[in-house]
């Protein structure tokens, strides 16, 4: 094998270098249809659509358990006195600070509405169970009140409050 | 593998590793500086395209697995859901199809580079047997694959070569129950051949490595086949062999693209679109066709046992090549009459092909006879004799002699392949004109489609029309479960808005759905996520209120269907992306109605006469007349225009994302187009320096 200078090295550099960065192109633009199909496909979107849920069967001091997305949605009757106890706590006391109002619907204060997955590490939180009237996850103590909102335990944040609104007076849209 | 480092990183820790596990030294020595013959030519790059087909049948594979489901009553639909819903599923399902044939084409033209360059001889006996054994486990890896997607050929491909090891004595039942896991060709198959496909192709990487270890303890042969002697006589790996191996693999690539992008179902059968049915096999049944030369040799032999050891021993005779071979000369170039023996060879194996894939009568049947001699003789007389008679050329002295030498003699093998090619094709095709006067000529006429060739798009206002005509005429008695309401807003379709398709989905037949609370099944209006709606409960149903035959499923119909174009033909389709047999299919049964049959045709009770239905007798009624559906757009409402925009529709529905793959396509191939051409001048500016 000989080695011979090259005379024109910048020509030679160049052709590596397209060669090399088109290749590079092409690697990168390979990535992105096999990390783009494991994203949800059409037909899950789809079945992603809003629900309604009727709120007539549901009962004071009753809640249900209805399923958008795949996520347990709690959908809570409150009583007077949970309402009252959600809206007399100190803001700053908490560790998540939103008040009941902005967690709830004008005019039907009495309905909560809240995701009910452990915002820790994903369980579901059991109903009218803890020290605060509200949600007691019981794999590893979160303590959520009346109002959806972290009190007590690992958890960071409050309960999300899923996309919902009233389309009647006792039917509720969620989505 | 490797005995003490020679390569000694310069970074502290790479050496802290290097000493504990010479894991860089081995990288080193085996892909680096490892000595391959300078004259090797582009044949040579095959070994590096099977590594990188390998990669991608794996790759591709482990992402169907992600969304396909293993089961009897979901397979088929799990399938269509990953091509019509999951992101750049169809893309991944073309490749990975597309990708079996590619890699046996790329196996092929790899052994027989072997085979003409002797490279199975001494030392290389191991090297060339694990080679067939990677083969044979790629064999049984592509049957079950085919089996998996569980439409008609799948069904019947599996009870047909699964009944092969029935004919094995004594024990061949029992061997045929343990593969079915029942009575029959079910469920338990379908599982136990999924499960195996995803292991099998680990097994075969595991012998590739060992077939890549022989190869680097032997060397690579090379086309004078003299073993290299100095250190003229070879370059390092790496950059040259790799470079070089980079050029095949991204040609090979634009290749591969021209399949996964514009003809993906050109290499499948149309069959294979309609979903498995344990009662009906289909007329004309064939395996893949990297399959059919085998398949030619087993129904060539008269006798079933017979016919599977033939079968099976047109394979395992490769194995002992090395020694039915002895001729000290291992490359051809150097062994006139071998060489051209070689060539026969070569055209025996296609033209069995061929005839793998007609029907087994006749004149067929005697040329499958004695092809089936010829390819026996080939290495059970030809080339034993060969080895001990023939007189040999000289060979060169060295590889380095031959690199400077042959400048001159470079024409010369190419004006023999043409030679032999020619010769071919002309025996192809004279015995395929006797075929085609046979077949009679009840061929649909081509139309002219707004979605044919490269650049074809769906015509909107068309594939409007052709939804009207489906709801007011076909919807009556055929379903179309694999299309919803959303499909019709979707981008390359139709176009509706979501209004429209919100409009479509709510006057549609409503949709069962529950239970509620007091857990009772409703009925509710559909919506856009749900699927167009079927008019019969169950196939029962269906069958029974159309005289015994079901009207079938309409979603994939344009791919259902098809018909024989016959050769040359169909090597012509391959360069011009014909691939409308469906849609002209359709379109002309829709069509091909007449009142008074043929004279002597007898027309069954219940049934219509169609010129393009296989066998004339149609039970489905014409239905589509002058102006049966009223057009909003001014198009006439002919009889034909009705026909031709239901098919686009059809076609649609078949192949919603057929857009965006064309669209898609022609980016790839102008990238790859634009790689392979960097690569090969940066090649040629790093060989520069070798030669």
């Amino acid at each position: 094998m000989t080695t011979e200078v090259s005379t024109e090295p910048t020509r030679r550099d160049f052709l590596y270098i397209a060669t090399g960065a088109v290749a590079a192109v092409g690697a990168a633009a390979v990535v992105w249809p096999l990390v783009s199909q494991m994203n949800p496909d059409a037909s899950t979107i789809a079945a992603g659509a809003p629900i309604e849920v009727d709120l007539g069967p549901v009962a004071e001091g009753q809640e249900i358990k209805v399923f958008w997305r795949g996520k347990p949605i709690y959908i809570m009757h409150r009583s007077a006195q949970q309402i009252e106890e959600a809206r007399t706590v100190s803001l700053s006391s908490l560790p998540d600070p939103q008040s009941d109002q902005d967690r709830t619907k004008e005019g039907h204060e009495q309905w909560l509405v809240v995701v009910g997955i452990c915002t820790h590490l994903g369980c579901i939180p059991m109903a009218r169970q803890g020290n605060y009237n509200g949600f007691f996850c019981p794999c590893h103590g979160s303590q959520y009140d009346s109002s959806g909102r972290i009190r007590q335990g690992p958890a960071p944040a409050n309960l999300p409050v899923p996309p919902y609104q009233f389309v009647s007076a006792s039917k509720i849209q969620i989505g | 593998m490797s005995g003490p480092s020679t390569y000694q990183p310069q970074h502290k820790a790479l050496q802290w590793i290097e000493q504990r596990l010479p894991v860089m030294n081995f990288v080193h020595s085996s892909f680096v500086a490892y000595p391959t013959p300078r004259n090797l030519n582009y044949w040579w790059t095959f070994g590096a395209i099977l590594a990188m087909m390998l990669a991608v049948q794996i790759i591709t594979g482990v992402v169907l697995a992600m969304h396909y489901t293993p089961h009897a009553d979901l397979a088929f639909d799990s399938i269509e859901a990953i091509v019509r819903d999951v992101n750049y599923g169809w893309m991944m399902r073309n490749i990975h199809a597309a990708g079996a044939s590619m890699f046996f084409i790329a196996v092929y033209v790899h052994m027989f580079r072997g085979l003409y360059y002797g490279s199975y001889k001494e030392p290389r006996e191991l090297l060339w047997i694990l080679g067939v054994i990677i083969y044979l486990l790629m064999m049984a890896t592509g049957f079950m694959g085919y089996v998996l997607p569980w439409g008609q050929m799948s069904f019947w491909g599996a009870t047909v070569i699964t009944n092969l090891f029935s004919a094995i004595p004594l024990v061949g039942d029992s061997i045929v129950t343990l593969l079915w896991g029942g009575y029959s060709v079910g469920n338990p198959t379908l599982n136990r051949f999924f499960s195996l496909h995803y292991l099998l192709p680990f097994v075969i990487v595991g012998v590739v490595v060992l077939h890549i270890w022989a190869m680097h303890v032997t060397g690579q042969n090379n086309p004078t086949g003299v073993e290299p002697k100095t250190e003229k006589d070879t370059v390092p790996f790496t950059p040259y062999a790799t470079l070089k191996d980079l050029v095949g693999m991204s040609a090979f690539l634009l290749f591969f693209s021209w399949f996964i992008f514009y003809m993906p179902n050109y290499l499948g059968e149309a069959d294979n679109y309609i979903p498995a049915n344990p009662g009906v096999t289909p007329p004309h049944i064939v395996p893949e066709w990297y399959y059919l030369p085998f398949y030619a040799i087993l129904r060539a032999i008269p006798n079933k046992l017979l016919g599977v050891v033939a079968m099976f021993g047109a394979i395992l005779v490769l194995l002992f090549l090395p020694w039915l071979d002895s001729c000290k000369v291992r490359s051809s170039r150097y062994r006139p009459l071998a060489k051209r023996f070689f060539w026969a060879f070569v055209a025996v194996c296609l033209l069995l092909g061929w005839l793998g894939a007609k029907p087994a009568e006749g004149v067929y049947t005697v040329m499958s006879q004695v092809l089936t001699a010829c390819y026996f003789a080939y290495f059970l007389v030809v080339l034993p004799v060969l080895s001990r008679k023939e007189k040999t050329l000289p060979l060169p002295n060295s590889i380095a002699d031959d690199v400077l030498a042959s400048s001159s003699s470079k024409g010369k093998s190419l004006a023999s392949v043409a030679v032999i090619a020619a010769l071919a094709g002309t025996l192809v095709v004279g015995a395929s004109q006797d075929a085609k006067a046979s077949a009679g000529g009840n061929v649909p006429p081509s139309l002219e489609w707004s979605f044919a060739g490269p650049f074809g798009t769906f015509d909107r206002a068309q594939l409007q029309r052709g939804y009207k005509v489906y709801k007011e005429v076909c919807s009556a008695c055929h379903s179309m479960k694999y299309v919803h309401y959303r499909n019709l807003t979707e981008p390359g379709g139709p176009g509706f808005t979501v209004e429209q398709a919100k409009a479509f989905a709510a006057e549609a037949a409503p949709i069962k759905d529950g239970p509620n609370d007091s857990g009772e099944m409703f009925d509710r209006p559909r919506r856009l996520a749900d699927p167009f709606p079927s008019p019969y409960p169950n196939e029962a149903a269906a069958r029974f209120s159309n005289g015994g035959a079901a009207p079938p499923d309409l979603s994939v119909i344009t791919k259902a269907r098809s018909y024989e174009r016959g050769f040359p033909q169909f090597l012509i389709d391959l360069v011009t992306q014909f691939q409308e047999q469906g849609p002209n299919y359709v379109a002309g049964v829709l069509r091909g109605y007449e009142d008074t049959p043929p004279e002597g045709f007898v027309l069954p009770d219940g049934a219509y006469y169609n010129k393009y239905y296989p066998g004339h007798a149609i039970k489905m009624p014409q239905m589509l007349m002058d102006g049966v559906v009223t057009y909003d757009d001014g198009t006439p409402n002919t009889a034909d225009q009705l026909a031709k925009d239901v098919t686009a529709f059809l076609m649609w529905a078949a192949e919603p994302h057929m857009e965006a793959r064309k669209r898609l396509g022609l980016q790839v191939m102008i990238f790859l187009a634009l790689l392979t051409g960097l690569l090969y001048f940066t090649k040629r500016r790093v060989w520069a320096n070798a030669h």
